[in-house]
C-alpha cells in the first residue's frame, strides 16, 4: 500500500462515510419505531377511540403536507444529479427549494397545531380530560410523534443550510459530493418517516 | 515497525499541555479522556455504595434518612452503570486499542469521537446537576419506572435527560466503531484474521445501535409525561405503565452485553498471551459474540415475570433466556480449553482474567436460576438479583476491565506496575468482593427485598457480614489504583512488549506514537499465531 499516501492526514473515504450515516439512519429509524411500537399498543388497546379520535384531525392538510415533503426530496435528489454534472449553481438552487419547502411544511404544521390548541385539544388540556382515555392517549402520541418528526425537520434544514454554505463555498464539487449525498440521505429519512405518520394519525378515522 | 522508532509518543505529541489533551481527536488519548472521568465517576459510585452498606450495618438509623437512602441506591446505579460499566471497556480501550489492533492510525470518525466524549461528559454534568437542583436527586431507582418517576417530586425529568444525552455517546461511538472495522482493517486482515477484542466490539457496536435509540425514546417519552402529561404511561388517560417496563428493557436488558461482551473480549485477548499458544476455538468465540447480541435482544421481558405478562409471554421470554447461556458458556470452555496445556506465564492480568472467569461463572448460573419462571417469583426483587448481577456487572465487567487495564497499562502509560502491589490488592478485592455479594444472594434467598431502608434481625447476621466485605473490596481498590497511579508516574519503563504477546498492539512501542504505525502493516495470519512470530 502506498505509504505517503497514508502519511495523508486527510483520508478519504466516501463509502466509509456513507456507511455512518447509514448506521445514524438506523437509529433515527428505531428511534421513531420505539414510538410506533408505543402507537400500535394503544391502538390495539383502544381500537375505537382512536377511530373517533383520528377525525378530528384534518386530512387535507396532512395529504398537502405529505406532497410537499415528497416534492422536496425530489428536489433534493435532483441537486444531487445537478452536482455530479458539475451544476452547481443549479444545485444550489435546488437544495434552498428544499428548505422552502421544509419551510412550508412547518408552516402548514404550525397552523395545524395552533388550530388544535385553539379548540382545546392538547396534552393535559381540560376539554381533553373530558373525552375517554384512549382518545387522550392518541393525542399524547399525536404531539409526541409528530413533534419529534418537525424537530427532525428543523434539524434537517439546519444540515441542507450548511451543506448550501458548503457548495457555496465550492467545497462540495462533482468530485467531491459525499457530504450532500449523506444530507439528502437524512432528508429522506424525515420524509419516510412523515409516510408513516401520515395514515397512522391522518387516516386513522 | 522496530521499537527504537523516533517518532514521539502520544502522550507528548504534539503538545502537553491540557488543552491539548481536551481538543485532542487522537483516539489514545480520547481513551485515556475517558478513563481518568470514568474513573473519577467509578470512584463516586464506590463512596455512594458503601454509605448504603454503612446504613445497613445497624438496624437504627441516624445517618441518613429514608429518602436519601432511596436517593443513594439511585444514584448509585445511575453512576455505575451510565457512567462506568456502559461506557467502560469500548470507550477506554475499545478507542485505545481497536485502531491500532486492526493496524489503523486512527477510527473511521475522529472528529466525531471526540464528539462523543463531550456527549459523555455532558449527561455526566446533567445527571450531577440534577442531584443538587429541583426537588433533589431522583429516588426511583436506576430503572425510572412509570408510574412513580411520573409522580415522584423529585429531579427525574434532568436526570432523565442526562441518560438521553449520554445515550447519543454511546450510539456514535457505536456508529464510528462499525464503520472502523468494516473500513480502516490493515491489507490483509481479513474479518477472520482480526483479533477477538475488536469483534466483540462488533457485536457491542451494534447493540449500541440498535438498542439505545429506544431507551432515548422511552426517556424522552418520560420527560413529556412530567412537563406535558402526554399520557403514554398513564393508565387514567388510556395509556399502560407496563409498556414504560418493556421500553425499557428493550434496551437496558441488551446493555447488560453491551456491558460484558467487551469484557468477554478483553479476557479473550488476555488468556492466548499468558498461556503462550492461539485461543482455543476462535470462530466459536467470535460468533457466539454476535449470537449473544442477536439473542440477548429477545430477553427483556424476563426482568417482568412478576409484573402481570401472560403466562405464553413468560415461558417465552425463560426459554429464551436459557438459550442466551449457552454461547456465553462456549466462551467459558474456549477459556479453559485455552489454558489448558499452555505454556502459562503467571502474570498480573492472568490473576485477574481467572478471577473473572471465576466470578463470571457464579454471575452467569445465577442468571440462569433467575430465567427459571418458579424460583424468580421467589427471588424477584431480592438481595439474590442485586448479588447476581453485581457478580456479572462488578465480577465479571469489573474485573476484566481490571485485568485489561493491568494488560494494557504497560501500553498506554509505558511504564509497568508494581506487580507485588497488584497482587497484595487481589486479595483483599477477592475476600471483600464475596462476602459482599455472596452474602447478599443469600440474604436473598432468606427473603431479604432489595431497596429497602431497614431490615429485620433476622437478616442481621448477612448484612453485617455485606458491610465488612464492602470494606476489605474498598481497602483492595484502594491498593490497586494507588499502585497503577504510582506506576503511572514513577514506574519503570517498559519495552514495546512485556507480555510477548502477537497481536498489532505489541508491535509497536510503548506508549505508541501520534500515527501507531510508522508503516501500515501488512497481516499475512490469524492474530494468536505464537511459534513463527519471535520479536517481529
Amino acid at each position: 500500500m502506498n505509504t505517503e499516501a497514508l502519511a495523508h492526514e486527510e483520508h478519504r473515504d466516501d463509502f466509509g462515510s456513507k456507511l455512518g450515516m447509514w448506521l445514524f439512519m438506523v437509529t433515527e429509524i428505531l428511534l421513531f419505531s420505539g414510538l410506533f411500537i408505543s402507537y400500535s399498543y394503544m391502538r390495539s388497546q383502544h381500537p375505537v377511540e382512536f377511530h373517533h379520535a383520528g377525525a378530528h384531525l384534518n386530512a387535507r392538510i396532512g395529504i398537502a403536507n405529505t406532497y410537499i415533503l415528497l416534492t422536496s426530496s425530489l428536489t433534493m435528489v435532483l441537486s444531487l444529479v445537478a452536482i455530479q454534472r458539475g451544476e452547481r449553481l443549479k444545485s444550489m438552487l435546488l437544495v434552498a427549494a428544499t428548505i422552502l419547502l421544509a419551510a412550508a411544511f412547518l408552516g402548514n404544521k404550525a397552523f395545524e397545531w395552533t388550530t388544535e390548541i385553539r379548540h382545546g385539544i392538547y396534552p393535559n388540556s381540560p376539554h381533553l380530560a373530558t373525552l375517554p382515555p384512549g382518545e387522550q392517549v392518541f393525542f399524547g402520541l399525536y404531539y409526541t410523534m409528530t413533534g419529534l418528526h418537525g424537530l427532525h425537520v428543523i434539524a434537517g434544514m439546519g444540515v441542507l443550510t450548511w451543506v448550501l454554505l458548503r457548495l457555496a463555498k465550492g467545497s462540495i464539487d462533482r468530485d467531491n459530493y459525499v457530504l450532500l449525498e449523506n444530507g439528502g440521505l437524512y432528508w429522506h429519512l424525515v420524509d419516510v418517516v412523515w409516510i408513516f405518520l401520515l395514515p397512522l394519525f391522518y387516516l386513522a378515522a | 515497525m522496530s521499537s527504537e522508532a523516533p517518532a514521539p509518543s502520544y502522550l507528548v505529541a504534539p503538545r502537553t499541555g491540557l488543552w491539548s489533551w481536551l481538543t485532542s481527536t487522537d483516539h489514545k488519548r480520547i481513551g485515556i479522556l475517558y478513563l481518568v472521568s470514568m474513573l473519577t465517576f467509578f470512584a463516586v459510585g464506590v463512596v455512594l455504595g458503601l454509605i448504603m452498606r454503612l446504613v445497613q450495618l445497624t438496624t437504627f438509623h441516624h445517618l441518613v434518612t429514608a429518602q436519601t437512602y432511596n436517593a443513594l441506591f439511585t444514584v448509585h446505579g445511575v453512576v455505575m452503570i451510565f457512567l462506568f460499566v456502559i461506557p467502560g471497556l469500548p470507550a477506554v480501550f475499545g478507542n485505545f486499542m481497536l485502531p491500532i489492533m486492526i493496524g489503523a492510525k486512527d477510527v473511521a470518525f475522529p472528529r466525531l469521537n471526540l464528539t462523543s466524549w463531550y456527549f459523555f461528559m455532558g449527561g455526566a454534568v446533567i445527571v450531577v446537576i440534577a442531584l443538587f437542583t429541583g426537588g433533589g436527586p431522583p429516588d426511583t431507582g436506576w430503572t425510572f419506572y412509570a408510574p412513580f418517576s411520573l409522580k415522584t417530586g423529585t429531579n427525574v425529568t434532568l436526570a432523565v435527560f442526562g441518560a438521553f444525552v449520554l445515550g447519543f455517546s454511546s450510539m456514535l461511538t457505536g456508529i464510528n466503531f462499525i464503520t472502523t472495522i468494516h473500513r480502516m482493517r490493515a491489507p490483509g486482515m481479513s474479518w477472520f484474521r482480526m483479533p477477538l477484542f475488536p469483534w466483540s466490539l462488533y457485536a457491542t457496536s451494534w447493540i449500541q445501535i440498535l438498542a439505545t435509540p429506544i431507551l432515548a425514546i422511552t426517556l424522552v417519552l418520560v420527560i413529556l409525561e412530567r412537563l406535558l402529561g402526554i399520557g403514554v404511561f398513564d393508565p387514567a388517560k388510556g395509556g399502560d405503565p407496563l409498556l414504560y417496563q418493556h421500553l425499557f428493557w428493550i434496551y437496558s436488558h441488551p446493555a447488560v452485553y453491551i456491558m460484558i461482551l467487551p469484557a468477554m473480549g478483553a479476557i479473550t485477548e488476555i488468556l492466548p498471551t499468558f498461556a503462550k499458544r492461539p485461543i482455543f476455538g476462535y470462530k466459536a468465540i467470535a460468533f457466539s459474540s454476535i449470537t449473544i447480541a442477536g439473542v440477548g435482544s429477545l430477553v427483556w421481558a424476563h426482568h417482568m415475570f412478576t409484573s402481570g405478562m401472560s403466562e405464553f409471554a413468560n415461558m417465552v421470554f425463560s426459554a429464551l433466556t436459557m438459550i442466551v447461556a449457552v454461547p456465553s458458556a462456549i466462551k467459558v470452555f474456549n477459556w479453559t480449553s485455552t489454558l489448558y496445556k499452555g505454556a502459562i506465564d503467571f502474570q498480573p492480568p492472568l490473576a485477574y482474567a481467572m478471577t473473572f472467569i471465576f466470578l463470571f461463572c457464579i454471575g452467569g448460573l445465577t442468571g440462569v436460576m433467575q430465567g427459571a419462571l418458579a424460583i424468580n417469583v421467589h427471588i424477584h426483587d431480592t438481595y439474590f438479583i442485586v448479588g447476581h448481577f453485581h457478580y456479572v456487572m462488578f465480577g465479571g465487567t469489573g474485573f476484566a476491565f481490571f485485568a485489561a487495564l493491568l494488560y494494557w497499562f504497560p501500553k498506554m502509560s509505558g511504564r509497568m506496575y508494581s506487580k507485588r502491589g497488584i497482587y497484595a490488592a487481589w486479595l483483599p478485592l477477592f475476600v471483600g468482593f464475596n462476602m459482599l455479594y455472596f452474602s447478599m444472594m443469600v440474604l436473598g434467598l432468606q427473603g431479604m427485598p432489595r431497596r429497602y431502608y431497614s431490615h429485620l434481625p433476622m437478616f442481621h447476621v448477612g448484612h453485617v457480614v455485606a458491610t465488612v466485605g464492602s470494606w476489605f473490596l474498598a481497602l483492595g481498590l484502594l491498593m490497586f489504583f494507588v499502585t497503577l497511579l504510582r506506576a503511572w508516574f514513577k514506574g519503570e519503563k517498559t519495552t514495546g512488549n512485556p507480555w510477548g504477546g502477537v497481536t498489532l498492539e505489541w508491535h509497536v512501542p510503548s506508549p505508541p506514537p501520534v500515527e501507531n504505525f510508522e508503516e501500515i502493516p501488512v497481516v499475512t495470519h490469524g492474530p494468536y499465531v505464537f511459534e513463527q512470530e519471535a520479536g517481529v
